[in-house]
């Protein structure tokens, strides 16, 4: 059952780097779901999309994926803003009832759609990208290899989630976006429209998953039915943070990032087990503690 | 008096179906559209009564087909007993899975459910008797006496589970059960108060739920003769066992028979005419298309053709 300590170092260095990718790849979903309590199970479907678009973009222009992943970010703020729209006018306008199974249910249908969209236009093939960065890595502590593509991932992530937790903090419609997600009605007596900054906020929410998909193809090739495993992954870190703290984010994803590392490279578990430690998290921590590590 | 009149009668087109038609191709496709029916009669009863989606459908069905393929690895039990065996594991599965998070709001239960399915898949992948990550091949025994061909019994045998799962989920539709699950369905806080039982009520619905949907898939592994974990945990049965419903109707236990009739017959003929991609996206475009533009499914727009006149 035991792990050698250098093994282990290294899982643990690799399990941070992630990490922080895991974390920003929720932070979406840290808005969409976590403030904005819209059950939106397509968010890692769109982040695939995000980096299919990413991969189109980089053919064409030749840039690198990240200032590709930038660039799309307007496009897909728009297209969040209309599936809100879309959202709010077909299901929470009609109440708490319509906007829960038919809800769900919505956002799995979109998710499906996007997923055999893709397998149409570009086959279940993986896709990758090419940047000088990816396939290089490097030596720390003199034997522990970091591939180079973790690291620049790391960083974006890094940008991502300080510029997101500053900007609901700092920025006025960064905290309106907190004051819908704690009393939209006191929000609606201060003369404000919830459904305005909620548009928004899932503006915001989608731009942000197209950054992670860009992230996304820059650690690994991408598939269509991707989507699938970072359903759990997502969701994990979100409630694992205690929905909507944008540092429980970062602590969550941490948490993961490491466990499925260790499991990774533990001998007697390996990749086979990987995939159900996001779940097991998930799981375990809905029935301990629901309201997350950092609830309120 | 009607229903049973009805019910007795499927059964026995079933047995004269079997005894006339010689097409084997026809009793693969209709066994699929049984079992459709049988999981989404099953998934109503959680997610059409008590509004609590499930995208879990494949964590109980597998779990169903792997009770069965080791039991009839370990002791060549015969099909009943295989099937008895995994309601009950699938039923304490549901039991545990909503005692673990039926507490929580409808969401989070949702999303424990795909969890589930995870994990199943997992444990099966790493389980080396039941045959792993690559499957367990299993010789079908001789078909039993009246029955010329193991696939015509199988046939046979989803029909009855069929009826049977639509005889349980109309008894509870109808009891005091199917009024509290619908009293749950409206707002939660408002029937704890009125005095239902709202986790109790929960629970057995998910538990019966799950029993079904093991049922569904304990004859699976004869089917194909096969079992492997990749397809047996298909995220495509959550799928399938969700649009029917939103499909036909989730409020009569007539919704779910329609929904599963309808979708899961198109989607024989589009595989095998078109492509397996179509049908998916088939399933994903008629999902959403039912949920915004008549969110009461087939057996609501009927209701409301007919109370017009």
């Amino acid at each position: 059952m035991g792990i050698p300590l250098d093994l282990l170092l290294e899982a643990v260095l690799f399990g941070i780097l992630l990490g922080g990718f895991y974390a920003a790849v929720s932070m979406g979903l840290s808005v969409s779901f976590g403030l904005l309590d819209v059950p939106n199970v397509a968010h890692p479907a769109i982040m695939v999309f995000g980096s299919y678009c990413t991969y189109l973009v980089v053919g064409r222009l030749g840039i690198d994926p990240i200032l590709a992943g930038v660039l799309l970010t307007p496009a897909f703020f728009i297209l969040g803003m209309a599936v809100y729209r879309f959202y709010y006018e077909t299901f929470e306008k009609r109440g708490r009832r319509e906007a829960g199974v038919r809800g769900i249910a919505f956002f799995f249908g979109l998710a499906l759609i996007i997923e055999v969209g893709l397998i149409l236009g570009f086959g279940v093939d993986q896709r990758m990208v090419d940047a000088p960065y990816i396939g290089r890595s490097m030596t720390f502590f003199s034997d522990i290899r970091v591939p180079l593509r973790m690291l620049v991932a790391f960083g974006v992530a890094l940008v991502l989630t300080i510029g997101l937790t500053l900007y609901m903090s700092r920025t006025f419609t960064g905290r309106a976006i907190k004051a819908v997600a704690q009393d939209e009605v006191a929000l609606r007596l201060m003369g404000a429209n919830p459904v305005r900054i909620k548009q928004w906020a899932f503006g915001i929410a989608t731009a942000a998953s197209v950054i992670a998909g860009s992230m996304l193809i820059i650690v690994g090739p991408v598939e269509p039915g991707m989507d699938r495993v970072y359903i759990g992954r997502t969701f994990a870190v979100v409630v694992l943070a205690g929905l909507g703290s944008m540092t429980g984010t970062v602590f969550a994803g941490l948490i993961l990032g490491i466990s499925e590392s260790i499991v990774l490279m533990h001998p007697g578990l390996g990749a086979s087990w990987a995939p159900a430690v996001s779940f097991l998290l998930l799981l375990l921590m809905l029935g301990v503690r629901p309201q997350g590590l950092f609830g309120r | 008096m009607r229903f049973w009149i009805g019910a007795a009668l499927v059964l026995v087109v079933l047995g004269a179906v079997t005894a006339t038609v010689q097409y084997e191709y026809f009793f693969f496709a209709g066994y699929t559209v049984l079992m459709f029916i049988v999981l989404s009669t099953a998934w109503n009863i959680l997610g059409g009564y008590a509004g609590y989606v499930n995208f879990g459908t494949p964590a109980f069905f597998g779990l169903g087909a792997y009770t069965a393929a080791v039991l009839y690895k370990a002791t060549a039990a015969p099909l009943v007993l295989q099937i008895a065996a995994a309601a009950v594991m699938a039923g304490a599965l549901g039991f545990g899975a909503g005692l673990l998070t039926l507490r929580l709001r409808g969401i989070f239960f949702a999303i424990a459910t795909i969890a589930l399915t995870v994990i199943m898949e997992t444990v099966f992948i790493n389980w080396r008797y039941a045959g792993g990550a690559t499957g367990l091949q299993l010789l079908r025994p001789p078909p039993t006496a009246p029955f010329d061909s193991y696939i015509k019994m199988l046939f046979v045998v989803m029909g009855i589970s069929a009826v049977v799962s639509v005889v349980v989920a109309r008894y509870i539709e109808r009891s005091w059960l199917g009024r509290g699950l619908r009293a749950i369905r409206d707002s939660e806080e408002a029937a704890e108060a009125s005095g239902v039982p709202t986790l109790r009520l929960k629970l057995f619905a998910c538990t019966v739920s799950g029993a079904l949907m093991g049922v569904a898939g304990a004859p699976m592994p004869m089917y194909l003769s096969f079992i492997e974990p990749a397809s047996t945990f298909n995220l495509n049965y959550a799928v399938g066992a969700l649009a029917s419903p939103m499909i036909g109707g989730t409020a009569h236990w007539l919704g779910p028979v329609i929904g599963a009739a309808v979708l899961s017959s198109l989607q024989q003929i589009i595989t095998v005419t078109v492509s397996n991609e179509m049908n998916v996206l088939l399933v994903g475009v008629v999902l959403v298309v039912f949920v915004v533009v008549a969110p009461d499914g087939i057996v609501g727009l009927f209701r409301r053709l007919f109370s017009r006149k």
